[in-house]
């Protein structure tokens, strides 16, 4: 049943969250930031200058989805899209409308899933990207419905789809609403497939779970970056419930290759051309 | 008064070993049932069965229709054969192949859930664990047959809804469908597995609660004790709520359905 007093609470909490979240500039530009692979120390902007690769190593840290999103559009010029969605507390879940509230003012984003059109090599696209800052990149219903509208635009403006994919997979506050996204977003990828649209999934670490068990793994080409973790059940659920020990890089997206599962493992700088390149390939094509 | 029975025992009914499975349900509902086996790829999956039987509608017409379902088995060495109902990737593929028959040879499907979920298990991941469950919610998106299912057990996660993209959602009074089990819930949310009765209270996972957030259509009710201890009655309910479900469906043409099942779940968290 909903409470309107709860629901108030919400709502104000998120916007006291929001204002809190513009008045924070750190001065980003002196931190430090260190490799979790080869432990190297990196400073921010030289590192977000690389993309967030590590120029000592080559592992592809986390980079957030909007900074993604102004290294592959021309000139960094893209359009953001349903803005207006938000995430809700569709359980009445206890502690969720607060933890919602953290997460916007820790993380700065309203959502976990950012939705833009603009071009790329001058080829017009609808692109969503899922960023982990956000309650783990995990798929509550404003993700879901997110993705669903992204889909449904690419078809309606007979443009191609791109899905950056990252995320530990359901919201557990969103419960059964969160699993229910699994579904809604496959039907809406195979509509828009139906009609002749290119969909290509690029995935990012980690992309575990019902992300994996729906739209990631529904791409017409399926891209990859290098290290990332793509699978269903995470190598900590296997081995507290199987018990079963896992190798080194199971899982990762060069044993996803091995396996057949993904096209190609793509790094981070050659981003922007490869997709460009799959664009021109796919113009001028049959519907699309 | 049997709204009183909290979360957790209907979690636990759901699982009971002496309840009916799959098998039980598809021997009443069809007759001359033929199962398929193997998913020409790899193997053949013990945890889901799929087959072909003879259905008699409400206005006594027979029709043949597929069947898949997840199955934990009843006896130990059962439960060994078919995984206790945590199905593999080959299994999820069966359905397909069962799937795309029905689209060609235009019968409805019907599909029963009783599994913990997925195997989470390396051979699984090796096979494309998650793949397989995202092309059986891609392929019954858009299959033009209609599609009725029934959550006769426990619907544990993916591994369940991959069986669950249907035009009529059926659930058992003590059935339960959720994203986790409730232990795991539990573990994740507060670290802690032995809160999983408190987890089943807020998860909002029995049938009465998924009827009141319209995720499930209809639930049947199950005399006192539930369907472990009347079988017959529980599987009689669902046997005349199948064939008139499908006796509705079968009016509405191919465009009305898909449009219909694309709209019933796109409503959900919009």
């Amino acid at each position: 049943m909903p409470n309107p007093f709860s629901e108030r609470k919400r709502a104000l909490d998120f916007l006291k969250a929001l204002r809190q979240s513009v008045g924070k500039k750190k001065s980003a530009a002196q931190q430090n930031i260190t490799c979790k692979h080869c432990k190297a120390e990196h400073e921010l902007s030289a590192l977000a200058d690389a993309m967030y690769v590590c120029s000592q190593c080559g592992a592809h840290l986390y980079i957030p989805a909007k900074e993604r999103l102004l290294k592959l559009f021309d000139g960094g010029q893209f359009e953001e899209r349903f803005t207006e969605i938000a995430p809700r507390d569709v359980l009445g879940f206890p502690g969720y409308s607060k933890k919602l509230a953290e997460q916007v003012s820790r993380s700065g984003l309203s959502e976990a899933c950012l939705c833009v059109t603009g071009k790329i090599g001058g080829f017009g696209a609808v692109c969503a990207a899922i960023d982990i800052k956000f309650m783990m990149g995990s798929m509550g219903t404003a993700v879901g419905e997110k993705i669903t509208l992204a889909a449904e635009l690419a078809q309606s403006e007979r443009l191609p789809l791109i899905i950056f994919s990252a995320g530990g997979g359901a919201r557990m506050q969103e419960g059964i609403y969160s699993l229910m996204q699994m579904i809604k977003t496959s039907a809406a990828i195979r509509r828009f497939s139906d009609a002749g649209g290119l969909f290509i999934s690029y995935v990012t670490n980690p992309t575990t779970g019902g992300i994996t068990a729906s739209f990631a793994s529904l791409g017409d080409i399926i891209i990859a970056e290098p290290g990332a973790l793509f699978g269903f059940a995470g190598p900590r659920v296997i081995e507290q419930t199987i018990g079963e020990k896992l190798p080194e890089g199971f899982q990762r997206s060069e044993f996803q290759l091995e396996h057949g599962f993904v096209d190609a493992i793509v790094p981070r700088k050659e981003m922007r051309a490869t997709l460009a390149r799959l664009l021109m390939l796919h113009s001028g094509g049959a519907a699309l | 008064m049997k709204k009183q029975i909290p979360a957790y025992e209907r979690v636990k009914m759901a699982r009971d070993a002496k309840r009916p499975g799959a098998l039980e349900y598809i021997a009443a509902i069809c007759g001359d049932f033929f199962e398929v086996h193997g998913d020409r790829a790899y193997g053949d999956d013990g945890a889901v069965i799929c087959g072909i039987g003879k259905l008699e509608l409400p206005d006594s017409r027979e029709l043949a229709v597929s069947v898949a379902a997840t199955c934990r088995g009843r006896t130990i060495e059962e439960r060994v054969r078919r995984n206790f109902g945590m199905a593999q990737p080959d299994g999820y593929r069966k359905l397909q192949r069962c799937l795309a028959q029905a689209v060609k040879f235009r019968r409805p499907l019907i599909t029963f859930i009783d599994t913990p979920g997925a195997y989470p298990g390396k051979s699984a991941e090796e096979r494309g664990q998650g793949m397989a469950i995202a092309e059986c919610l891609y392929q019954m998106s858009a299959a033009p047959i209609p599609i009725i299912t029934v959550v006769i057990g426990e619907g544990g996660s993916g591994g369940a809804i991959a069986l669950g993209v249907a035009d009529r959602i059926i659930m058992l009074e003590n059935a339960v469908l959720s994203v986790l089990s409730a232990e795991g819930f539990a573990s994740i949310l507060w670290k802690d597995a032995s809160r999983a009765a408190e987890a089943s209270e807020v998860m909002k996972l029995t049938a009465a609660d998924l009827l009141e957030h319209k995720i499930a259509d209809f639930v049947i009710e199950e005399p006192e004790g539930g369907a472990s201890e009347t079988p017959e009655v529980v599987i009689g309910r669902v046997r005349d709520r199948v064939r008139s479900e499908l006796g509705d469906l079968l009016r509405l043409s191919e465009a009305q359905l898909l449009e219909r099942r694309y709209q019933k779940y796109r409503v959900i968290g919009k």
